[in-house]
Parts: structure tokens; sequence; C-alpha cells
């Protein structure tokens, strides 16, 4: 039993089936690679499983429990953190600030021993900000702590969005499109932190068109096209499945 | 975040208008009943102000707080006349139900997308208005409740804490409407610089990353919607008993997008603006008498001049730019006009 079991998922949008009795086993601190054409129904998929979108049918099972139906912060706390295409932080926040937000759900004191100062409350935001430094020292983003994010080139930006993500130590990533927009050096240093992840015990599944990353990162690759599964295996197998190639390519037959 | 004057700067300019606020004007002015009338009103409009900036700093826009005024109105009109309660324990249910009522509402529409909300909100007013109206029994529809009696002397154990309210007086309206100006600012201070406001600001810039890290998303944005409906409908109870009386239209839709204009003109960006853009407005309409009946055209302008030129309100301007005044006019700086 995997950390993640997809079963028969489905979505409609009226009379369009953007995701197709989509069948899928996720094991257990493995780097997955989910690909296809653009409207292949990749981030509905993901929106599914973090419970942004109802499904239509289906179940999503993560870590033996049913998560469907369930509000995405409940899945969230669950252990299970999304990313957005375009690099999701809070624009009018310092890097610190951003930080912070993620370890919220982390605290020990409710609403109104935050808004009352009480002793609980200092320590969660003491703890908070230790957490939080040590991140940003870990990511290298020290000199920029007190910048607000709009200020941050690029590559930083994406930096920061992984670190509101993995703030809360998740066990599974859905990773939508993470290394658009970078260039060689940044792909290789996000490349390093998600094998990091990886080796400290989480599970990441990656959404991506940079078929080179695809092809060095992950261990297995499932391949959707029109909202269903094409092919499913490893790097090598994908890259010379028929179906695949025709997929992005477009066939070879002419009439 | 927007600390944009030291934080001296902000203590002396809080002493200054304390004392200003609560000693200097009631003293010189304690005969001049028109601008107390003014001040007092513009204090109980601030009051309700503040509540639709609570909703604007969650990213929603509310034009519908002339209901909740209109129903905390009602029910304080209701208590003081039908039962004998004593207005202490009337101000306080009268926000509560307010609350409760935002609350049972909230739920549901908060669920739509952004303008879809707004967009109901707008209709609320009117919906209110129109519930006053025909529940004849409770409320007397049209002909409205009259002769609210004045709130009477507050005794603790014996002791008079507040004394009686007496025809004519306006000092002791003066004070409570002040005082509890004074304590929502503060509570809302204290509020949006706590976690919660936080969390209020991150459901602004992004609701969907909001949720993505575990928050819960729709418990803070009721949170926020029932604070406001609470202060809605406790500024209601204190516009009806100070006037002593209630009608069905004593809230129409034009006061709703009224408080919605107070936040603009003194600023979403800081918990002061609803409270300078109240006074300003009211006290320079009351004043200019003569241009009273262009009022709404006068709004609409300046909302518009606004929009050009001063997209995040007075309040927006720092200290250095007011030398700088081809900034002002030439800049379409239109930095984040927070919606």
């Amino acid at each position: 039993m995997g950390i993640l079991e997809l079963e028969n998922l489905s979505k409609n949008f009226g009379g369009l089936k953007a995701v197709n009795n989509f069948n899928l086993t996720v094991e257990k601190g493995c780097i997955y690679g989910l690909i296809g054409p653009n409207g292949a129904g990749k981030s509905t998929v993901f929106n599914l499983v973090s419970g942004f979108i109802p499904t239509t049918s289906g179940n999503v099972i993560f870590n033996g429990q049913n998560i469907v139906g369930m509000k995405p912060n409940k899945i969230a706390k669950l252990g299970l953190i999304r990313t957005f295409q375009e690099p999701t932080i809070y624009k009018e926040f310092s890097v610190t600030e951003n930080i912070e937000v993620a370890h919220y759900l982390h605290h020990e004191a409710n609403d109104f021993g935050h808004f009352l100062n009480t002793e609980k409350a200092k320590k969660d935001n003491e703890v908070a900000r230790s957490h939080t430094h040590k991140l940003i020292d870990s990511l290298g983003l020290t000199k920029f702590s007190d910048l607000l994010v709009e200020n941050l080139p690029y590559g930083q930006l994406r930096l920061v969005q992984f670190a509101l993500c993995s703030s809360g130590n998740p066990t599974l990533f859905l990773l939508d499109e993470p290394f658009t927009g970078m260039n060689l050096e940044e792909i290789d240093a996000f490349s390093k932190l998600v094998l990091l992840l990886r080796d400290n015990g989480a599970t990441i599944i990656i959404i991506e068109h940079n078929m080179k990353v695809v092809m060095d990162l992950c261990e297995k690759i499932t391949v959707l096209n029109f909202g269903e599964k094409i092919a499913e295996g490893t790097p090598n197998e994908i890259q010379s499945n028929a179906l695949v190639i025709e997929a992005y390519l477009g066939s070879d037959t002419t009439f | 975040m927007h600390k944009t004057y030291k934080n001296s700067y902000k203590l002396y300019f809080a002493i200054i208008v304390f004392v200003v606020y609560l000693i200097i004007v009631p003293l010189a002015f304690r005969n001049n009943n028109y601008l107390l009338n003014v001040i007092i009103t513009s204090s109980i409009l601030s009051i309700i102000s503040l509540g639709v900036w609570l909703v604007f700093a969650i990213g929603r826009i509310n034009i519908g707080q002339g209901a909740f005024a209109l129903i905390g109105g009602y029910t304080s009109a209701i208590l003081l006349t039908k039962t004998g309660i004593s207005f202490w324990l009337a101000l306080p249910l009268s926000g509560i139900l307010a609350g409760l009522i935002g609350y049972l509402i909230g739920r549901p529409i908060l669920r739509l997308k952004g303008v879809y909300f707004d967009m109901l909100t707008l209709c609320m007013t009117q919906f209110a208005t129109l519930a006053m109206l025909n529940m004849t029994k409770l409320t007397s529809g049209a002909r409205g409740i009259i002769n609210i009696p004045l709130p009477k002397a507050l005794k603790i154990a014996g002791i008079t804490v507040i004394p009686q309210f007496t025809p004519g007086n306006y000092i002791p309206f003066y004070y409570l409407t002040a005082l509890i100006l004074i304590f929502t600012f503060f509570a809302l201070v204290r509020l949006n610089n706590s976690r919660v406001g936080r969390v209020f600001s991150s459901l602004r810039q992004h609701e969907g990353l909001t949720a993505s890290i575990g928050i819960d998303v729709v418990k803070y944005r009721l949170l926020a919607y029932t604070i406001c409906c609470f202060l809605g409908g406790l500024g209601g109870s204190l516009f009806v008993v100070y006037t002593q009386s209630i009608f069905p239209t004593t809230f129409k839709v034009a006061d709703s997008v009224n408080f919605m204009l107070y936040c603009f003109f003194g600023g979403l960006e800081y918990l002061f603006g609803p409270i300078l853009g109240s006074f300003l407005l009211t006290i320079s309409f009351e004043y200019l008498r003569v241009i009273q009946k262009y009022q709404e055209a006068i709004y609409a302008v300046l909302l518009i001049l606004m929009m050009l030129f001063l997209p995040n309100g007075l309040l927006s301007i720092r200290i250095g730019q007011l030398h700088d005044k081809t900034k002002l006019f030439i800049s379409k700086n239109k930095k984040k006009v927070e919606m």
C-alpha cells in the first residue's frame, strides 16, 4: 500500500472529462513524475488530490485514509502539501514573515491566546522564529530575511515558495511545474533540494515540462493525455514508449 | 510591514488625539451642541466603518453594513421600548445579535468568489429595510419606533458608574461614543497585529496559498465578517438611542456605500483610515451646509479623484511627499489598491 493511492479518480467539468478513471499508486520515499501535454489534466489531478476542487468520482487514499471531500487546509495538516504553478508567496510580507505564516499550524496557543499575547503564544512565536531563521539560513536567504519578497529575484522567490511549503515537514509534496523559469544553476540547486527532501523521508510528485529534469530526477513517471493514463514506467521505458511520443509529437501516420 | 513612521511619532500623535478628543473638545465646546452632534455622529459612523475595514482586510468588499446597523438599531429600539431592559444590556445584545445574523448569513455567502459576494452584500441593506418595513408587529413598519428612552444610570453595587442621560445634554453621548470608539480601535489594532491579523492579510494576498499551508480559510473569513457585523450592530444601537428613533430607512444603501467610502478616503492600509474618513467627510459636509444637496454628487467626484490621484487614501501621503507635490499628481503610481 503506497503512501498515496488514486482509485478510479474522475473529474467532469460539465461534459468534459478532465480526468477519467485515473489510477495511481505512489510508493513512500520515491520521486514521481507526472507528465503530459498541456491540458492533459495534470494540475487538475493535483487540485483533486489536495482538495481544492471536488471529485466527480473515485477515491484518494492518503496514508490509508480516504481524503475525498476534506477541506484543503485539513489535508495540508495531514502532511500533503501542494504548490502552485506561479511562485506563490505573500508579496507584501518579508521573507521571514512569509515563512512564519507556514508555522501557524504548529502553534500551541489558539487565536485568543495570540490576541492576548499569552506566555504560550509568546513561546509559539519564539519557536516559529527560530525554525524560520534556520530554514532561511539553510536555503542561503539570510541576507534577504527582512526584505519584502516582491523585491527578490525570481530564483529566490522560488526558494521562498519552497520554504513555505516545506516548513511543516510534509510527508507528500505535490510540486506543480517547480522548475519553470529557472536557469541551469537554479535547476541544479533546486534539484538538490528535492533530493534532500526525499532523503529526509518525504515522497514527491512533480508535474514538469522540462524533460531533462524529469528524466534525471524521477524514479517513476506517469504520463497523462486527455485526462487518461497512457503510460507508466521508469524514465527509460517512457522515453521509448510510442504512445508517449505520439502524445507529444503527433503520430507518423499520413492519410 | 507598513511601519512608515517611527513608533515615537505614533505615540505623540496618539496622545495629542486623545487629549483633543477626550478633553479639549468637550470642554471647550460643551455648549456648542451643533459641533458635539457632528462629532458624536462621526464617532458612531467610525465604529461602523471599522467593521467594513475588517472585511477589506481579508480582501473582500462589504457594501451591506447598513443592514447590520439597521438590525442592531431595531434590536435596541425594540428591547428598550417593549421590554424594560437597561440600555447597558441592550447595547451588547444588539451587537451580538447582529454578529450572530452575520455569522449565519456569512456561512453560505462567504463561499462565493469575490465579486459575487460583493454583489450580494449590495442587496443586503435593501433586504433589511424591506424586512423591517414588513415585520409590522415587531417594528411598527413604516411608522418606525420613536420616543426611545435615553440610557438610564448604570449602578454597580450601589455606586453610580454611569450617570443618567438627560434630554438635551450631549456630553454623556459624546463620552459614550468616544470611549467605545477608542476601545474598539485599540482592540482591532491588537487583533490586527496578532496572528489573526496576519492570517487576514495572507487571505487578502493569496487565499489558495493560505489554505494549502493548513490554515482554515473558512473560519477566518467568517471571523472577520462576524466582527464586522457585530460592530455594525453596535454602531446602529448607539445611533438609535442617540437619535431616540428608528425607521426602516434610517440606514440605506447610500449609507452602506458611505461606510465603504470612509475607508477608502482615509486609506485602507491603516486601521485609522476609516476613522479619519468618517470624521473628515462628516464634519466637512455638516459645515458646508450650502453644498449639502449636492452631497452625493460630490462624494462621487471625490471618489473618482481619489482613485486617480490617491488610490490608497489620505493616509498614504508620506510626510516627505507633501513637499514633493509633483509626485502626487504625476505619478499614476497605482500601488496596490487593496481589494
